[in-house]
């Protein structure tokens, strides 16, 4: 190989690597992504069996039933409508009734959310923000939930 | 002594601007008396900060709360080292010790700067001075952390309790020093585009700099993940949160800058290249500061949220951003390239290296920003977590670290692959051998848990290679290597730890994600659960109190074989009254290289609580790998080569000048 074309194999070579990683990391995003959505924004959107995504919302009153061996269910709502959750594992510890969550995981069969992390967050006056923006969106939002 | 703070950050302001503007007209039109200006003003600046940083920890130690940012984040009650600590555990604080360490690089390059060219040293200065009147100018308009409050209320509102911690004492100092030592490598590299010349001193002075400011943001992210993984209970390491990753890709960046500087000195090649790698890794320091600053993200870390500093932190960063970058488009062309080398060479390597790291860096990028963006555009809301970066960082990462290990084995110019391949034989059996014993020997190993249990040892045997080979062990007798050792030099044992201890952190993440067990369960007191092998048995709850929390205290017992008491561990809840917070302690065993690690949830009706047991094989690799990464950086900023006045007298110093600086 002569100079030139060895100095061009290298640079194809490196733009060959950048390409595939460019290729790789878009086709990552669209794949690895999970969308935010609200009980009520369900209806609307299709989601794929399996498909990740987060719930926020606010947990539901009353609807927090702890089960055997670090089971708990409980309700997100955006105050339209709502949807079962179960989770296994230590609840954050902000996490209670009337308060924002997001939790995120998969739709099982049944209909009932599957979640595998929930967050509440470290901070009593702090709203998650998506669930702030999205109960402002639909008119439901107290000021006073934000203090 | 708060308003003698305030006007010291006001003058310091004051003089940042003369430290920008005097010094750069002096060097663009030759005038020794005007380029001379910048050294004393530079460390009389750098008093000022300290004297009116040393001001707002004393109204916190004080519990003065006529001040808004004590009265929000802190409360009389508090130990006193969160008292201090709390100085900086808020927005204004935090950007306080962020200008702080900025103006002591300042004063460094001005005290240790004398055999730079006067105009080099004019132009640095000048470039830290434009840096520095931004956050000054950021905090005195936007974020004062002297703005008093009448009438002054008799209790404060607490620091955030996740926050009172010894992690708070550690962490952020550590990486602002990292990030912000940065700052010295952007204004070599502003400072040689203005002058259109990059000529010895530069290619000299920017790897030491890149050397101290990789060590600490090394250690200030090894701290940070350590402090999360104890601190919130949820048992890992590493979230790829946005605030992690803000830290991350400076490193990454400072990571390649690091090899791209060697080659620089050595080969006197990639000087343009490291100039704009010097330019991009500040660039993502700053552009962390504002992610973390300014509140765009939602994550646990960000405790700041107010759009008008958001916007000011976004124009500091389109101007120092835009502006070096324009100022490189224009002058690049002028400088001079350096030496040519063969693909496969140590510099090729180092190319390499750097084009990997980099792509991850960028990957990493567009990671944290592509939600904000999507958010930006549409009304979706996305969030990019753990599987995006598991697809995209770990298949860029793999390939580098199998290459990790030819690189020191490359002669500059033009290497040998065959060579360094039969040289590292030793290192790739024992790879082989440890991926087939953890094949073998431990159940419900995977395949990929052995690629990466071998891996890792490829990287620890490879560094161990290498100092072998360059003390020629094998190929003379053993005393004359023993002497061949002791004499090589000291950045060829940093090199080799840096590169072993990057073995030792993946060896304790393969040990960790791989065979670690985890059980989640509702417990009686009484009730003994087995978790990997070992016996645990749950106390009981017990209450007991804190200067400033309750908690409840779950007792564990770790069994031996014989069903005695080996040892207890105590994981708690804190209920911290002030804030109506609780926090879970997680209740940590270390056990050789390994840890035991108890976390709490609720307490049911039937008097039960759920319990969540890991344990983390390895997992004290993890950071401690990090600290031999550390040891590397820090034997390499030893070495005597680094030229300019010798580098270990000038860490020193720096040392006694700090505790000089800062009256308290």
């Amino acid at each position: 190989m002569t100079r030139k074309q060895k100095r061009l194999s290298v640079i194809l070579g490196g733009l060959a690597f950048l390409a595939a990683a460019t290729g790789l990391t878009f086709y990552a995003l669209g794949q690895k992504a999970s969308y935010f959505y609200m009980p009520a924004d369900l209806v609307a959107a299709t989601i794929q069996p399996g498909q990740r995504i987060r719930l926020g919302g606010l947990v539901e009153k009353g609807s927090i039933v702890r089960g055997q061996g670090g089971n708990v269910a409980f309700a997100v709502t955006d105050k339209e409508k709502s949807v079962k959750v179960t989770y296994t594992g230590i609840l954050p510890d902000l996490f209670r009734e009337e308060q924002g969550v997001i939790t995120e995981g998969t739709f099982g069969p049944d209909g009932v959310f599957v979640a595998d992390s929930v967050l509440a967050k470290h901070d009593e006056r702090y709203m998650p923000k998506e669930v702030a923006d999205g109960l402002k969106a639909k008119g439901v939002w107290v000021e006073s939930e934000s203090q | 002594m708060v308003e003698l703070g305030h006007f010291a950050l006001v003058l310091a302001l004051a003089l940042a601007l003369v430290q920008t503007v005097v010094p750069l007209v002096g060097a663009r039109f030759g005038s020794q008396r005007m380029m001379a200006v910048a050294g004393p003003v530079a460390v009389t600046g750098f008093a000022l900060t300290a004297l009116s940083f040393a001001a707002l920890a004393t109204a916190y130690a004080q519990s003065d709360f006529s001040v808004v940012s004590v009265w929000e984040n802190s409360h009389s009650l508090q130990p006193l080292l969160y008292k201090i600590t709390g100085t900086w555990g808020n927005h204004e604080g935090s950007m306080l010790l962020w200008v702080l360490i900025l103006a002591f690089f300042s004063a460094l390059v001005a005290v240790f700067g004398n055999n730079l060219p006067d105009t080099l040293k004019a132009n640095v200065l000048a470039v830290q001075g434009a840096v520095g009147t931004a956050f000054l100018l950021f905090i005195l308009t936007t974020s004062n952390p002297f703005a008093r409050l009448s009438p002054a209320p008799i209790e404060g509102r607490a620091l955030n309790p996740v926050l009172q911690d010894f992690g708070l004492a550690v962490h952020p100092p550590l990486l602002y020093l990292g990030y912000v030592g940065f700052s010295v490598c952007f204004s070599f590299s502003v400072a040689a585009l203005i002058e259109g010349r990059i000529d010895a001193a530069w290619a000299r002075w920017v790897r030491p700099w890149t050397l101290v400011a990789w060590i600490f943001l090394t250690g200030g992210i090894a701290v940070g993940s350590y402090w999360a993984y104890y601190e919130l209970g949820w048992g890992g390491f590493w979230f790829w949160d946005p605030v992690e990753n803000a830290s991350f890709m400076p490193w990454l960046a400072g990571t390649a800058l690091l090899h791209s500087a060697i080659v620089m000195e050595k080969r006197s090649a990639l000087k343009i290249w490291t100039l704009l790698l010097a330019i991009l890794t500040f660039s993502l320091s700053l552009l962390g500061t504002f992610l973390v600053r300014s509140g765009v993200l939602t994550s646990v870390h960000a405790f700041a949220s107010d759009p008008t500093r958001g916007v000011f932190i976004l124009a500091i960063l389109v101007l120092f951003i835009g502006g070096s970058l324009a100022l490189f488009a224009v002058r690049a062309s002028a400088l001079t390239a350096g030496g040519l080398f063969q693909p496969i060479s140590r510099e090729g390597a180092l190319v390499l290296n750097n084009l990997f790291l980099t792509t991850a860096a960028a990957t990493v990028l567009i990671g944290t920003l592509y939600p904000l963006a999507v958010e930006a555009l549409s009304a979706d809301k996305i969030s990019v977590g753990a599987p995006f970066f598991n697809l995209t960082f770990t298949p860029l990462m793999v390939p580098l670290l199998v290459l990790v290990p030819f690189g020191p084995l490359l002669a500059w110019k033009r290497g040998d692959v065959l060579a360094a391949a039969q040289r590292l034989m030793t290192a790739f059996g024992a790879a082989l051998l440890a991926a087939l014993v953890t094949l073998v020997f431990i159940d419900g190993a995977s395949v990929l848990a052995a690629l990466g249990a071998g891996l890792a040892f490829w990287l620890i045997f490879g560094a161990l290679t290498d100092l072998a080979v360059k003390a020629g062990v094998g190929n003379v007798a053993l005393a004359v290597s023993a002497r061949r050792f002791a004499g090589l030099p000291r950045s060829m044992f940093g090199t080799a730890l840096a590169h072993l201890g990057l073995g030792l952190t993946l060896l304790g993440m393969v040990g960790t994600l791989c065979f670690g067990a985890e059980r989640i369960l509702s417990m009686h007191a009484g009730e003994t659960v087995e978790i990997a092998g070992r016996s645990v048995r749950f106390d009981g709850l017990y209450p007991a109190r804190g200067p400033n929390y309750t908690e409840e205290r779950g007792r564990f017992l770790l069994l031996g074989p014989d069903g005695a008491v080996k040892t207890e561990v105590t994981s708690s809840k804190r209920l911290f009254p002030v804030r109506q917070t609780t926090t879970t302690e997680a209740g940590i065993k270390t056990i050789g290289l390994s840890q035991l690690y108890i976390s709490l949830g609720d307490q049911a009706n039937d008097g039960s609580v759920v319990v969540r047991i890991w344990w983390k094989p390895l997992v004290i690799l993890i950071w401690g790998g990090g600290l031999v990464m550390m040891a590397g950086g820090a034997m390499s900023l030893m070495d005597r080569r680094l030229r300019v006045g010798a580098p270990a007298r000038r860490r020193s110093k720096a040392v006694a000048a700090t505790g000089a600086g800062i009256p308290s």
